[in-house]
């Protein structure tokens, strides 16, 4: 699956939050095409590690690289710039801007156009606008019918908690990223709800060439659609490898403490 | 209050709460509406307001606003008493006699407010600390016939008043809104007695205006009789036509609803072009003061409205917009002179205007909330004090300000100044239309979507991929520039400048008007600016009741308060803006319209075709 071309590298990542160390000299690759996910019991930093890669909290010590470049001293928009994508663990839409709105707006990095075009309506305006509009409209398509339709002008607000995920997720996949960070996608969602954007997360991979990293603790989820499975504690990395090796490994086991039956009835099943 | 708590008379369900509590709870009601009206009564009173309206006539020698104020106290008191709380389930009785009574008793202690400030009048003086304890005061709430008539008669309207209130419960809605209607439009029309005279005269039915109203102000006679006798008709007749007229051209469609639009603003256009050529030029000066303010109002509303940037400040853009066009076109400016025709010093208010709100905002812009609310306020004063102080005097003339500026010459063709009202209101007109197509324009385009969820959320349209900090800016600098445009034309019309004219007031009261028309809907910014600026007046300028000037602050704060309870939105509020405040009954409607999806039912059905 890997091309081994490292994407991502966090190398001796920390992240000191006044004597509390949410990440501890973390080390850990993403390489092209894969499909990592990042588990641990709660508090062990993983969604501090997304929102350290996405500049939302600041860098204690260590360096984010991307495509070979530092992220750090970087600004949250100037992150997405450079093609990396996120949603949140709390569902955080614009929910008073329409479904197709909220697509739209998230091209901003990606579309030039400015007032004065606006103002003077230029074609090079209307044009960015049609193709804005299209790139939302096809990539509210990839979730099928469950966000296309009458749906698109209504305001974000009235879609389902399911469906905000999957709109969440859409409003990533418009700024046109290369690596999508995925916050819990399947939280609150009944089990057919989280079958089925499991195997779209496969085929965000398959067919929009996207590299995801996502943060997991339906165990079943984990074990469906992720290449390799980065295990974190404390914010120390505890260890990484299949999903196989990975849960029937003491150490996460022990991690989970307690939380041990999740990942036996997972293998079970 | 359930249904049964309303009517102790009749015979309530015996599963609900005891009558006997029940009687108690409505006296309790009653006693402190009443009580609430009464206080409401004095302190209008002692705030010297019906003295000072009483020289305004609604209908000569029988009513004055001064009467029409404390007077519909108690018959709104009456009406509210009545009010039943709806729930659902529970049957809502029939409104009868316990409204009346209700209210006639709660309008009489309102009422008897009045009759104890009248005794108190007779027997105190305390207008040491209070101004308005004053013998004019005995003299209007006694109608000049001695105290017991004072406190006798108080009594009595405000029993007439609760009762006339709570009989409109009573009758059936189409005779209600008939009535209300005709009181309203009697009181309107003549307080737009400037307007509508000065229109009546402007196409020679002068007349008419003279048999409409009296010598000294108010309507005549038979001329409020003529008015209230056609908006009955017109509203018991024309009833619901208009609202269905506007649902129509709602629910059109395409190119139908492009073409009602542009007809509409082409009616618009036409209006406000014909009308000023029909009225005085008292009348255009008003029109012209009321454009200035909407042209700031359409500013501001960029930056509070679709930016969502709480700039209490703004006057500076205003105050720099002024000196700046001042100091370029004034033959008397202490420092530069280089007496610029106007229009080309407005390149340079742009760009000059366009750097300050740079300067300010960039600092400023990096703050949320309540930080950056308080910095725009500092800001707003240090620019007018910068214009005020002796180390710029040099330049901007400190308080004596810079004098003497020209009007705008326009093409060689005319001069538009301070002596053409109607020029200025043309010349206002212009811009309003400019700053309407820009508000338009960028509100529907990516800055304007970037704006919107900055507005919603900046941490995650920063992660999204938007530059908070560059389109916060923008937004600042664009309407730092149309507030400009209103201080440039501002400068010439009034020809002189002073750092007084920059009060941090000016600012409240353009926030005020957004906030009050309805923050992000342009159509409602305008209305506010016509109804605040155009009745009440502005921080300087006189609205249409002059007479009202002393208490505007007052009536702005007190309008600002009801309008947060009762209507947050605005008075014409955006779409979007309804949806934010009212996210509850939006969803309700729209479940009702099957527009709300669920989770369970269509997330099963695509489930089943997806599955291989």
């Amino acid at each position: 699956m890997n091309s081994g071309v490292a994407v991502l590298e966090i190398r001796d990542l920390t992240i000191d939050f006044g004597g509390l160390k949410a990440l501890n000299s973390l080390n850990m690759e993403v390489y092209e095409g894969e499909i990592v996910s990042v588990i641990g019991p709660n508090g062990a930093g993983k969604t501090t590690l997304f929102n350290a890669i996405s500049a939302m909290v600041p860098v204690t010590s260590g360096d984010i690289v991307f495509e070979g470049s530092s992220l750090l001293g970087l600004d949250p928009n100037q992150v997405t710039a450079r093609g990396l994508a996120r949603t949140f663990q709390n569902v955080r839409l614009f929910t008073n801007m329409t479904i197709l709105e909220n697509v739209m707006v998230a091209q901003h990095c990606r579309t030039r156009q400015g007032a004065i075009g606006a103002l003077l309506n230029t074609r090079g305006f209307r044009s960015e606008e049609d193709q804005i509009r299209a790139q939302g409209e096809k990539v509210l398509g990839f979730f099928g019918s469950r966000l296309v339709g009458f749906r698109l002008n209504q305001p974000a607000s009235v879609l389902s908690y399911a469906n905000r995920r999957r709109l969440e997720i859409a409003r990533a996949m418009a700024t046109q990223p290369k690596l999508l960070l995925l916050d819990e996608p399947v939280a609150g969602m009944n089990p057919v709800e989280s079958a089925e954007l499991t195997r779209l997360i496969g085929r965000l991979r398959d067919e929009w060439d996207f590299t995801i990293v996502f943060i997991e603790h339906d165990m079943s989820v984990v074990r469906d659609v992720s290449d390799r499975v980065v295990v974190l504690n404390h914010g120390e990395l505890l260890t990484e490898g299949d999903y196989a090796d990975v849960s029937v490994d003491p150490r996460v086991i022990e991690a989970y403490l307690g939380q041990d039956t999740i990942i036996e009835d997972a293998t079970a099943s | 209050m359930t249904a049964t708590e309303m009517r102790p008379g009749t015979a309530p369900e015996p599963e609900l709460a005891p009558p006997r509590r029940a009687l108690d709870q409505n006296w309790r009601r009653l006693v402190r509406m009443g009580a609430v009206a009464a206080l409401v009564e004095v302190f209008i009173a002692l705030s010297g307001m019906p003295v000072r309206l009483d020289e305004r006539p609604v209908i000569v020698s029988i009513l004055s606003l001064g009467y029409v104020f404390i007077g519909a106290i108690p018959i709104v008191v009456g009406n509210r008493i009545g009010r039943q709380v709806r729930r659902e389930g529970v049957p809502i009785h029939k409104a009868g006699g316990y409204e009346l009574l209700a209210g006639t008793l709660a309008g009489a202690i309102a009422g008897a407010g009045l009759s104890v400030l009248v005794a108190l009048l007779t027997h105190f003086d305390i207008r040491e600390p209070l101004v308005n304890w004053s013998p004019q005061l005995l003299e209007l709430l006694s109608f000049n016939r001695g105290t017991v008539f004072g406190v006798l008669i108080w009594l009595g309207i405000g029993a007439v008043g609760g009762f006339i209130g709570g009989g409109l419960r009573l009758l059936p809605a189409r005779l209600r809104r008939t009535l209300l209607t005709m009181a309203t439009t009697v009181v309107l029309i003549s307080i737009l007695e400037q307007l509508v005279a000065d229109l009546v005269s402007g196409v020679r039915l002068e007349s008419v205006a003279d048999w409409f109203y009296g010598r000294r102000g108010g309507l005549t006679h038979s001329g409020a009789g003529v008015i209230a006798a056609i908006a009955g008709v017109a509203s018991f007749f024309g009833r619901g036509r208009l609202k269905a007229a506007r649902a129509h051209v709602q629910s059109l469609e395409g190119p139908a609803r492009t073409r009602a639009t542009s007809l509409m603003i082409l009616l618009t256009a036409a209006v406000l072009i014909v009308v000023p050529m029909l009225v005085g030029s008292l009348t255009n000066e008003l029109l012209a003061n009321v454009g200035l303010f909407v042209l700031l109002a359409l500013g501001l509303n960029i930056v509070v409205g679709l930016a969502g940037i709480l700039d209490l400040g703004y006057v500076a853009f205003f105050a720099v917009g002024s000196y700046t066009a001042a100091v370029l076109t004034a033959a008397t400016s202490p420092r530069i002179n280089p007496e610029f025709p106007w229009f080309v010093a407005l390149i340079f208010v742009v760009i000059v205007t366009g750097l300050v709100g740079l300067f300010i905002g960039a600092p400023v812009i990096r703050m949320r909330g309540d930080y950056l609310a308080i910095v725009t306020l500092g800001f707003g004063e240090i620019i007018r004090l910068l214009f005020l102080s002796d180390w710029l005097s040099g330049w901007f003339g400190g308080a004596q300000g810079i004098t003497a500026i020209g009007g705008v010459e326009i093409f060689g063709i005319t001069t538009v100044d301070g002596t053409n009202p109607r020029g200025v209101f043309y010349l206002v007109l212009v811009f309003c239309a400019i700053a309407i197509y820009v508000s338009w324009r960028l509100e529907r385009s990516r800055l304007g979507r970037a704006w919107m969820a900055v507005r919603e959320d900046e941490t995650v349209a920063e992660a999204m991929g938007i530059n908070t900090v560059n389109v916060k800016l923008l937004a600042f600098v664009v309407g730092a520039v149309l507030g400009s445009f209103s201080g440039a034309i501002f400068a010439n019309k009034v020809g002189s400048v002073f750092p007084s004219s920059f009060l941090i007031l000016v600012s409240m009261v353009i926030l005020v008007v957004v906030i009050f028309g309805g923050m992000g809907s342009i159509v409602g910014v305008i209305a506010g600016a016509a109804l605040l600026i155009g009745v009440l007046g502005g921080p300087k300028q006189p609205g249409l009741l002059a007479e009202f000037s002393e208490f505007k602050l007052l009536i702005y704060g007190a309008l600002l308060v009801w309008m947060m309870l009762a209507r947050p939105e605005g008075l014409i509020p955006s779409a979007r803006r309804t949806r934010e405040l009212h996210q509850e009954e939006f969803l309700q409607d729209a479940w009702l319209r099957g527009e709300v999806d669920t989770d369970d039912g269509d997330g099963n059905e695509s489930e089943a075709t997806e599955r291989p």
